[in-house]
């Protein structure tokens, strides 16, 4: 027989005991590994399964960015000021790591939507979902960085030892584009506003972040892209790819530990948030 | 093995009526919660907002069964989801022990490309069961669901029914401390049907079962105790058959079918009378039920096929008593039908009655008496209705308005 173990459910907000809160999150999450495996196993095999280019997907929407800022610059419609790197090496990195940033940043919405007829009939532990959505985000960035890595040095660039700090670049992209992602999924629930805004919003930011331009020396974009935190994460990543000193390590340290200790308080909104939104979206 | 597993105290849930100020009391009620508030306020319903539930109570041993009734919209599904821990209560408290079992939204999280099998292991995940119980029970699983050839085969290729199936043999494959049962068993063929109850009954002898039908036979098999929902509102706490002899006479309020009886031209009179003398009869399952029709015909008629038949909430026709060949013409004149059943032979339930008299050409209506009675049939038996009913009819000349001559 399974230990008894004891629910309640009453109208208290489930912040009038921290304690058991915190322990019931860290349980959850343990409880649904295997779940957010399957998840995983399940979204990734359909996904597949049902596309004929396959895992072509995962870098297809970057590789048009690159090429068509590569074609906007060299035929001078757009003036981009000159880069460390070769230009299409610093197009095509930075659009490969935006593109992994905004697959984290859409992770949860994207999963929560997609179980919503489960979450409306079945308990399990919601982190599984977040979890699932980091598993399938960290797929689909391997396959994009191994198709970095075979581009890089195709075009002659030597990565050097910093390689192996690499997949801290990574790790930290997913980390804050999944906090982001999260924070937005309870509002974006209700509303289908934010979904719709998202897009636009991102558009905007990708603009002030050196993913196709480079950092601006002077003036009130400088200021912008200086303010941006995704900034550092992205010249920190593409800095340890390409064998380059990182310029921003300190900003980078710190934008990666006020994210976890966002992602902790994000977490505990989407927890609190669950049984308002399923009450909200089925009534 | 008595433990009181599910403990419900005075709990209450608000529903809002418009869309529009649901999301935004979705968004005043994330605040509340983010900020430690107490969910649902003091009690109070804002503007549109009313009871979905009111004040439920109640508690529930392992090895008890207890039947949730009410008409669709009481609340029955809002309680459960409650209990689920899928939505909060707004005040009250529910206290749940051990493993939650759901027998609600089978296959729920089930991709339609994958394969049956690959199926089975994600939504075994989602019910809880681990790798390991899910290897063990795999080949169980299949063999219940009766899939096993079509089970590496894409989801998308297989019937409803056999998505159900398998979706049943997954949530059922493991034994929780607290069932729940929603609707379930309206699913499947007959054979698996069987195979269902069969089920059930193994896995809820060991746990505190919950069960919402619409089904009063299976409620009153099934349910040691039942509660009567209405209007969110626990309308009736105890004894199933009590409870859903409520819910009957709830229905009958409702019920707003006029009875119509329509004649052969050369008919000019018609009365049906029966031994209960109302219009509205409580029988048991073993009762006899007998009536009268009376009639003034101006010139014999031959007369063909004659059928008394029940109609049930559920189902179209849960009964019939055929008379065809007890009666081959009506002589001209003043006539009384006697038609005696000897037992009703019907599952609890409530019914509507219909008489039809066809001539013997096939084709014209002699008497097509619609409604002519609404009939409650109580007590413990809850087993299928059987189809035929036995049914004698004796004709006799003298028209009396004393029913307690010919009755």
């Amino acid at each position: 027989m399974s230990d008894p173990q004891i629910t309640i459910y009453t109208p208290e907000s489930l912040l009038a005991n921290p304690r058991k809160m915190l322990g019931d999150m860290f349980r959850d999450l343990a409880a649904g590994r295997e779940l957010a495996w399957r998840l995983t196993v399940r979204d990734i095999s359909a996904q597949y399964r049902q596309a004929f280019l396959g895992i072509l997907w995962a870098f297809i929407l970057p590789l048009a960015n690159t090429i068509t800022w590569i074609f906007l610059s060299k035929s001078g419609i757009v003036n981009v000021a000159s880069t460390s790197l070769p230009y299409p090496v610093y197009v095509f990195t930075g659009a490969m790591l935006w593109a992994i940033f905004m697959d984290a940043l859409n992770a949860p919405m994207q999963q929560v939507i997609a179980a919503r007829g489960m979450l409306a009939k079945l308990n399990f532990p919601r982190e599984a979902l977040i979890v699932s959505g980091i598993y399938q985000t960290l797929f689909n960035a391997v396959i994009k960085v191994a198709l970095l890595l075979v581009a890089i040095v195709v075009m002659g660039i030597n990565p050097g030892w910093n390689l192996i700090l690499f997949p801290f670049g990574i790790l930290s992209l997913v980390v804050v584009g999944t906090s982001l992602g999260l924070f937005i999924t309870p509002l974006g629930m209700l509303y289908g506003d934010i979904g719709k805004a998202m897009p636009l919003l991102m558009q905007f930011l990708m603009y002030v972040t050196p993913v196709v331009f480079p950092m601006p020396k002077a003036g009130i974009a400088a200021k912008l892209f200086i303010l941006n935190p995704i900034t550092p994460l992205i010249l920190t990543a593409r800095d340890l790819l390409t064998g380059q000193a990182p310029q921003f390590l300190t900003y980078f340290i710190i934008v990666n530990v006020v994210m976890v200790l966002i992602f902790l308080v994000v977490w505990v909104i989407y927890r609190l948030a669950m049984p308002i939104l399923i009450e909200r979206m089925s009534s | 093995m008595s433990e009181t597993l599910i403990k419900v105290e005075g709990v209450s849930k608000k529903f809002c009526r418009s869309l529009k100020k649901s999301l935004f009391y979705g968004v005043q009620d994330l605040g509340r919660e983010v900020t430690g508030r107490r969910h649902g306020g003091n009690g109070e319903l804002r503007a549109d907002e009313f009871w979905a539930l009111k004040d439920v109570s109640f508690e529930l041993k392992r090895g008890e069964c207890l039947g949730l009734i009410g008409h669709n919209g009481a609340g029955k599904t809002t309680l459960l989801r409650m209990l689920n821990g899928l939505i909060k209560p707004d005040s009250g408290r529910i206290e749940m022990r051990g493993r939650i079992g759901a027998l609600i939204a089978l296959g729920a999280g089930f991709n339609p490309i994958l394969s049956g099998r690959e199926n089975i292991y994600v939504n075994a995940s989602v019910l809880g069961l681990t790798n390991k119980d899910i290897a063990a029970k795999i080949d169980e699983i299949i063999d219940f669901a009766e899939i096993r050839e079509f089970i590496d085969m894409p989801v998308q290729s297989y019937s409803s029914g056999m998505q159900v199936r398998l979706g049943f043999a997954v949530a059922s494959s493991f034994q929780p401390d607290i069932l729940i049962l929603d609707e379930v068993l309206a699913v499947g063929d007959f054979s698996f049907h069987a195979k269902c109850f069969k089920r059930i009954g193994s896995i809820s002898r060991n746990s505190a079962v919950i069960f919402v039908s619409h089904d009063q036979s299976s409620v009153g098999r099934i349910c040691d105790r039942t509660i009567l929902i209405e209007r969110g509102r626990c309308a009736y706490i105890g004894n199933t058959i009590d409870a859903l002899r409520q819910y009957n006479n709830a229905y009958k309020a409702t019920l707003s079918v006029k009875s119509t009886t329509v004649c052969h031209d050369d008919i000019v009179f018609t009365s049906i009378l029966f031994n209960c003398g109302s219009r509205s009869i409580t029988l048991q399952t073993s009762d006899a039920l007998n009536l009268v029709i009376q009639l003034e015909t101006k010139k014999s008629i031959p007369i063909g096929k004659c059928l008394v038949s029940f109609y049930s909430e559920t189902t179209v026709n849960a009964g019939q008593a055929d008379f065809t060949g007890q009666l081959d013409h009506l002589p001209e004149g003043f006539i009384s039908l006697k038609l005696e059943i000897p037992r009703i032979q019907l599952a609890a339930g409530m019914y509507t009655m219909n008489i039809a008299i066809f001539h013997a050409n096939g084709r014209d209506t002699v008497l097509h008496s619609i409604s002519c009675t609404e009939i409650e049939v109580i007590g413990l038996s809850f087993l299928g209705s059987h189809y035929k009913i036995p049914v004698k009819v004796k004709l006799s000349n003298s028209l009396s308005r004393n029913i307690a001559n010919i009755l």
